[in-house]
């Protein structure tokens, strides 16, 4: 059974259609790159997946269990949109780290605030708080962060910074975890070690949506790529379907501006 | 200079009991204003269009007007419109004094929490909710503290003008500093046509926002562990 069903989705802001029958499924495992010019909806998508945005139309299924469905109000309430959205992590382009906790105090954070509505919080409060903070300091290691743990974000590289987000977005365990043009705000060289985190997230078989202009990159870790062009998936299919055997015209268009630099 | 040396005691007397009702002024309406204005701030914010048309209406008539006249209406409206004054006595003065403060202050706080509220980046939200924050968390968890941290120099700023603004209660007869200040000049303890009583007042605001200065600064490096 697919991780993830999305069937229909479409957006409006005021009179302009962001996003217009939106459709894919994606399995467990799998890493799915969403590539387009700028404007052409990713962003919207990734955004409507996290619940930022509430599309028009459209189902939004994980494992089966309808998160969302445009005709159905019930899914559309604050407090059963908070839980669901614990399905997705989301990486943002400008990281928005909480810049006054530390590394580790933002990678925590959410954990620590989730643990207080377990019932059994109070008897087990600091077994609980050291397990979390195991975790966390687990996964900056994993992020190769470990000497950084109590550094604050202004004291971090941009970098580090996105490895610090990447690694508060896995401490809640989500299903999928949704990057949004992680190395945008990155210049070249701090862009691979981003990069590379993410390449050993898929290695460990993590499902990933990333939206990204890195095609090299895309096409190397992608096990699924879908073209979006005016808000619509004008293309989709493996990396070599997409990239090497284009069949649409305007996807031509756009990987030649980055084939030819 | 011997006749000063002679009065400075009874002189000092007064002023300290004068500076006492300005420091309870001071401290009266921050106590109220810091919240109230807080309130108001979200009232302006509120996506319910009449409640925030109507807090806006209230903070530019309250700022758009002088303390004085504010002061004024506050103590002799219910006298004059409704004949019952409410205001009785020393504490009525002093009640009537601190409403008008109060109300006044917390206008002008209220559009620098605004301030301080809206400039917390968009993204600092979406991302508590995100990871599965609630509104109420996100705000006390995530967002307050750098609220904070942009709201202490303009607020350093309208707190030392607060000091100040206190005299401005001698308008409706509240005894405080400069109103002990005067005394002496009308004549008062067997002292009359002194003037340096009054000159001698703006020692004791001078060495409050001394102190205030320093505190407030301090609290500002405080906050400069983050960015």
């Amino acid at each position: 059974m697919a991780i993830l069903e999305v069937e229909h989705i479409s957006k409006n802001f005021e009179d302009t259609e962001v996003l217009k029958d939106i459709g894919f499924s994606l399995e467990k495992g799998e890493v799915l790159s969403i590539i387009g010019s700028s404007g052409s909806g990713k962003t919207t998508f990734l955004r409507c997946l996290n619940f930022l945005e509430q599309p028009d139309t459209g189902v939004i299924r994980v494992n089966g269990e309808v998160l969302f469905d445009a005709s159905v109000r019930q899914t559309q309430q604050e407090a059963e949109i908070r839980k669901k959205r614990l399905h997705f992590g989301l990486v943002f382009q400008s990281f928005n780290l909480f810049p006054q906790y530390t590394a580790l105090g933002n990678v925590m954070l959410a954990r620590e605030l989730l643990a207080k509505e377990q019932p059994d919080y109070k008897a087990r409060k600091k077994e609980i708080h050291q397990q979390i903070e195991e975790e966390a300091k687990a996964l900056l290691v994993q992020m190769g962060l470990g000497d950084r743990m109590e550094n604050y974000p202004h004291q971090l590289s941009g970098g580090q910074c996105q490895r610090v987000a990447i690694a508060r977005a896995l401490a809640l365990k989500p299903d999928i975890l949704c990057f949004d043009e992680p190395t945008s705000a990155l210049d070249p060289e701090l862009t691979g070690e981003v990069l590379k985190v993410i390449k050993e997230l898929a290695d460990k078989k993590m499902t990933m949506i990333i939206v990204t202009h890195e095609m090299a990159f895309a096409h190397d870790v992608a096990s699924k790529v879908i073209f979006m062009d005016d808000g619509m998936i004008l293309e989709q299919g493996t990396p070599q379907e997409v990239f090497e055997n284009t069949r649409e015209e305007r996807t031509k268009q756009f990987l030649a501006r980055y084939t030819n630099g | 200079m011997e006749l000063i040396m002679e009065q400075m005691p009874i002189v000092i007397r007064s002023l300290n009991s004068g500076f006492l009702q300005t420091l309870k002024l001071f401290f009266v309406t921050l106590v109220g204003a810091v919240p109230l204005g807080l309130v108001i701030a979200f009232g302006s914010m509120s996506r319910f269009k009449p409640l925030s048309w109507l807090t806006k209406l209230i903070v530019w008539i309250i700022r758009g007007t002088p303390l004085m006249i504010q002061l004024m209406i506050v103590f002799y409206f219910p006298g004059l419109v409704f004949h019952n004054q409410i205001w009785r006595g020393t504490a009525g003065r002093f009640a009537a004094a601190a409403a008008a403060f109060i109300i006044n202050y917390a206008c002008y706080f209220s559009v620098i929490y605004r301030g301080g509220i809206q400039g917390v980046p968009a993204g600092q939200e979406e991302a508590g909710l995100v990871l599965g924050m609630t509104k109420r968390q996100i705000f006390f968890k995530v967002k307050l503290l750098q609220m904070i941290k942009r709201i202490v120099p303009p607020m350093s700023n309208e707190i030392i003008t607060l000091v100040k603004d206190t005299s401005l209660a001698n308008t409706i007869a509240l005894q405080e500093i400069i109103w002990a200040g005067e005394s002496f000049v009308k004549g008062s303890q067997g002292i009359s046509g002194a003037i340096w009583p009054l000159f001698f007042t703006a020692v004791y605001y001078l060495i409050f926002n001394g102190v205030l200065t320093v505190l407030l600064g301090r609290l500002e490096r405080k906050l400069e562990y983050f960015r």
